[in-house]
């Protein structure tokens, strides 16, 4: 039995590729929706009371190149999930809401979305949940700013509230940057830049770890390693898989259920190495505390990542990641598969 | 594989079969990105700037 999957865009990456390709092989039927060039409606706005027709008509003293949107209540009607793969924070915390205004299944729903779309959302989450994540004050003004830049010392990091990819985020190495950033950053413009998010800077042996998590059950991991002191992929970080240990597992599985769960990225980084040490000294220092009884995390978890990116992992493991996080999907929406598709989620192996 | 004008330079852009609508191609002459509105027949634009709120 195939599944009416809605596909919320406004650009397809790899990732969506790599997702509608398993999805059109399982014969799941999809139905892909270009937020751009879609109207959400709230209540008799939308659906079988939107006409284009009747828009373009009473905009056509303006010119004839209106073009005509898609009423997105009537496009999602027959939709069995809808899976938010908006590029954009903004598009992505809004049209999730609306999916589950029109009682849409959404994937990931819009709590999640949200927290995971501000920063100091996530932060507050993780720390109600108990999940170690690095300590974090935020200020409204840049006089206070400074004094939390102040109470961390040197380095410390400075962040956008909303953002991606490593951008906009600043080293403090000193208090002439530090204040020469807040004035830039009170000077941009947009209020959220006026949301001073000040971090303590921590020491990671040279990598960071990006975990996608189906639900709240971690299925595959990475290393993000680079001389830089950002390891994004997204910065030119070197990838390669990583064995989750124990303590990784059931950090990553609880930042997710901290967010509420769903498709997630979980961004971790271990503590207690030292700077750029060797990586092989890291995992060393891993195995020996594996060994030990302690329960002090030597990880901390600093992001969580609502519409993740998965391209580099695909390529950075072996397991077949398009395929379980399709699975995942078919099993949390009652989904059964044909006899083309459908793997065994312990046993999925990537064809290379 | 399908070819098409790059809408920047006039250069030839070469689309794969399994090229998706709303995905981005660079142009191989120019180095311009550019997003394919169409598929059949291909039609491009330039693929939108860098949005603040972009990421994951």
């Amino acid at each position: 039995m195939s599944v009416e999957i809605g596909l919320l865009y406004s650009r397809i990456r790899r990732d969506e590729k790599l997702l509608l390709s398993e999805l059109r092989d399982r014969g799941h039927d999809v139905q892909k929706i270009d937020v751009r060039d879609t109207t959400f409606g709230v209540g008799a706005a939308g659906g079988e009371g939107f006409d284009a027709d009747d828009t373009e008509n009473e905009t056509s003293d303006a010119g004839d190149d209106t073009e005509e949107a898609t009423d997105a209540m009537s496009a999602l009607a027959g939709c069995d999930v809808v899976l938010d793969r908006c590029l954009a924070t903004s598009r992505s915390v809004y049209t999730t809401r609306f999916a589950e205004a029109y009682d849409v299944p959404v994937v990931n729903d819009p709590a999640t979305a949200r927290v995971c779309a501000d920063k100091v959302e996530t932060s507050l989450a993780l720390a109600d949940a108990g999940v170690p994540t690095p300590e974090t004050r935020v200020a409204f003004d840049t006089e206070s700013a400074l004094a939390a830049v102040e109470s961390f010392g040197y380095p410390c990091v400075l962040k956008p509230v909303v953002g991606s990819w490593g951008r906009l985020m600043a080293k403090l190495e000193g208090r002439a940057a530090a204040e020469a950033v807040l004035e830039h950053k009170a000077t941009l413009g947009h209020y959220e830049h006026k949301v001073f998010y000040v971090q303590q800077f921590v020491a990671k042996p040279g990598r960071d770890l990006r975990v996608l998590v189906c639900g709240t059950e971690p299925v595959a991991a990475m290393s993000r390693s680079g001389d830089h002191w950002l390891t994004n992929a997204k910065q030119g970080a070197e990838t390669a898989a990583f064995e989750l240990d124990d303590r990784a597992a059931e950090l990553a599985a609880a930042a997710a259920e901290a967010v509420g769960g769903g498709l997630l990225g979980v961004d971790l980084m271990e503590v207690g190495v030292a700077e750029n040490a060797d990586i092989a000294d890291a995992d060393a220092d891993a195995a020996d505390a594996d060994a030990d009884t302690e329960t002090e995390s030597r990880y901390t978890v600093h992001e969580v990542n609502h519409t993740v990116e998965f391209k580099s992992l695909n390529d950075a493991v072996d397991r077949d990641v398009p395929a379980t996080v399709v699975d995942w999907l078919e099993a949390t929406h009652g989904a059964e598969t044909d006899d083309t598709g459908g793997t065994d989620d312990t046993e999925q192996v990537i064809a290379e | 594989m399908t070819e098409t004008d790059c809408v920047e330079c006039g250069g030839t852009v070469a689309l794969h079969d399994d090229s998706e609508v709303g995905e981005i191609v660079d142009c191989e002459t120019c180095g311009v990105e550019l997003e394919l509105l169409e598929a059949e027949p291909p039609v491009l634009d330039r693929a939108p700037e860098l949005e603040e709120d972009w990421g994951e």
